[in-house]
């Protein structure tokens, strides 16, 4: 089993899950974090003063998916994902122990 | 600690020990009088002006709240929340009588109406011959609420709680109450002098602005200004806030009238213009020199533009009151974007760039558009009298001296016995949580989150308890 970590623009947010959907995947968790990588912040105005903002809002989607299947979900992510622009995000994979369902007790990849 | 509780408590204790004074005393009825006589449509205005300008106390506190960070928004709103409380039971007690009772000296009222004795419901001849005279009590009183809640505009974000308690007690009974007497209580020498100030440009808005920097300057800096980004963390609260303001203004400005016809008329529809004027030409500036309009910009705009047509409100007419409304936008904002940057003094949410400023600007322009056709009592340099500009000149300058003199003298006072400023750690934690013990927005995280939150707090635990961020 691999772990599948991946930075989005918050507007792919959608088309991603819709390609992870249509694929067979439907576990995932969504969170809201801010980072920076190559794409430079932006500058805020507030009563005439202005503040260099960083740390630009993005979307984290974390799901587990079994091995043979890593290579495919990979493609739909970053299919659904790329503009073509500096900001599109980063995917990471992690190799996982195991996984529970907690309502049966099924571990491994019946889990996920 | 306790001793210092106690040191704190000292000065708001003694005076109000003054009610038992007030009680010891016989209260004078005073009979039914033929004249004057109270007017249905005067008291009508007056009480709900009273209750318009109530509410732009809690409407300043969501104003300066939105723009607060948000580990600090509760107590910054708490400033002025707290100040509804503590100068409504001053001004009951002895600060009504110390700015309008009678005249001692020209420079502040004596203690007659101390615990409203002789306020009674016949109109006071002196004030207004057609209102009850508790209703003019009850509405100057909302003003003296609204100004000490103003300073807390200057400190945000860094001042203790304790202290701020004991500075707006001390502040109004010491500054607001004599400079209120000077210009509006009869002898008083500023309104002998013929100074104009209709609803409050110099008495509350340059006291407030003014006091206000010169706090900012003795608290001293909120910890990583300039360095860390402060920016507003709840635009839409503040402008929420700006609408009850500017509502409420109606009832300052219009209200100032005390009665209900032509002059309350032309008061309302200057006051309107000249906060539209400043809304656009606020953003026009920022426009310009920035390359967006923004929201709060002409939030605090239109605010500038109520501030500044504050004295002017019953002396000029509309197409003057565009024209100070159009400066005061300007004016107030190259003030908080350039020369704040420039001086390099943090006050926090603009109290002295729109109040002092605002209120400066306003008081002059009373001087050169005051109108006689508008309001007889008061003819500027427009009109043939220039004189009325020096007269509001001696006016504003000793606003500006008292309020940096008596508010330095006083935060060295309180300082001595409390500590004004929160540590930079109580900073970093937020003073809601160190001040308050509150947490604007627990969120769901938080109400069931693994440290036990939404439990009451265990007996043993030790040391600080942060809220999750």
């Amino acid at each position: 089993m691999t772990k599948i970590e991946c930075i989005l623009r918050p507007g792919k947010l959608e088309d991603v899950k819709d390609a992870l959907n249509r694929c067979g995947v439907h576990g995932m968790t969504v969170t809201q974090v801010i980072g920076c990588g190559l794409q430079k912040g932006r500058k805020e105005v507030y009563r005439g003063t202005e503040y260099s903002i960083n740390l630009l809002p993005k979307i984290k989607l974390e799901m587990v998916v079994p091995d043979k299947d890593l290579e495919e979900v990979i493609k739909k992510i970053t299919g659904a994902a790329r503009t073509g622009e500096i900001g599109d995000g980063k995917i990471f994979t992690y190799k996982i122990d195991n996984a529970v369902r907690i309502r049966t007790g099924e571990t491994g990849d019946s889990a996920i | 600690m306790l001793n210092r509780l106690l040191r704190t408590l000292f000065l708001p204790v003694y005076l109000l020990a003054i009610p038992a004074l007030a009680w010891a005393e016989e209260a004078a009825e005073t009979a039914a009088e033929a004249v004057p006589k109270i007017d249905t449509g005067d008291t009508t205005f007056v009480l709900i002006s009273a209750a318009l300008v109530m509410l732009m106390t809690p409407g300043l506190a969501l104003f300066y709240g939105g723009m607060s960070r948000k580990k600090n928004v509760l107590s910054t709103i708490m400033y002025s929340l707290i100040a509804l409380g503590v100068i409504s039971i001053q001004w009951s007690l002895f600060g009504y009588s110390l700015s309008f009772g009678p005249d001692l000296n020209h420079l502040i009222g004596n203690l007659d109406w101390l615990g409203l004795k002789n306020v009674g419901l016949d109109p006071n001849a002196d004030y207004t011959a057609t209102i009850p005279h508790q209703a003019f009590m009850v509405f100057q009183m909302m003003f003296a609420v609204i100004t000490a809640a103003l300073i807390s505009g200057a400190v945000a974000e860094r001042m203790r709680f304790p202290a701020f308690l004991a500075f707006i007690l001390l502040w109004t009974t010491l500054i607001y109450d004599p400079v209120a007497h000077w210009v509006w209580g009869v002898d008083g020498w500023l309104r002998n002098l013929g100074a104009l100030d209709f609803a409050g440009g110099t008495v509350v808005h340059i006291l407030s602005g003014v006091s206000g920097l010169v706090a900012c300057l003795v608290i001293g800096k909120r910890k990583g200004y300039g360095i860390e980004p402060m920016i507003p963390h709840n635009l839409p609260m503040t402008v929420t806030g700006t609408a009850l303001l500017w509502f409420g203004w109606f009832g300052f400005n219009a209200g100032s009238a005390l009665s209900a016809g032509g002059l309350a008329a032309s008061a309302f529809v200057v006051t309107h213009l000249a906060t539209a004027a400043a809304a656009l030409s606020w953003v026009i500036v920022e426009w310009i020199r920035h390359g967006k309009p923004t929201v709060l910009g002409a939030a605090t705009g239109a605010v500038a533009g109520l501030v500044a047509i504050t004295p002017a409100s019953g002396f000029v007419d509309p197409m003057a009151s565009i024209i100070i409304g159009l400066v005061a936008g300007v004016a107030c904002f190259l003030t908080v974007s350039v020369v704040k940057k420039k001086l390099g003094y943090d006050d926090s949410l603009d109290a002295f760039g729109v109040h002092g400023i605002g209120g400066t600007w306003g008081a002059l322009a009373t001087g050169i558009f005051a109108n006689p056709s508008v309001n007889s009592a008061g003819t500027g340099l427009l009109y043939g009298n220039p004189e009325q500009v020096g007269i509001q000149l001696i006016s504003i300058g000793a606003s500006w001296a008292m309020a940096a003199l008596g508010t330095f003298i006083i935060l060295k006072v309180v300082g001595a016995v409390v500590e004004l400023r929160a540590s930079n750690e109580e900073q970093e934690i937020g003073l809601d949580f160190t001040q308050h013990g509150e947490d604007a927005y627990t969120d769901l995280a938080l109400s069931s989150s693994p440290f036990g939150g939404g439990m009451p707090a265990s007996k043993t635990s030790a040391g600080a308890v942060r809220p999750a961020l």
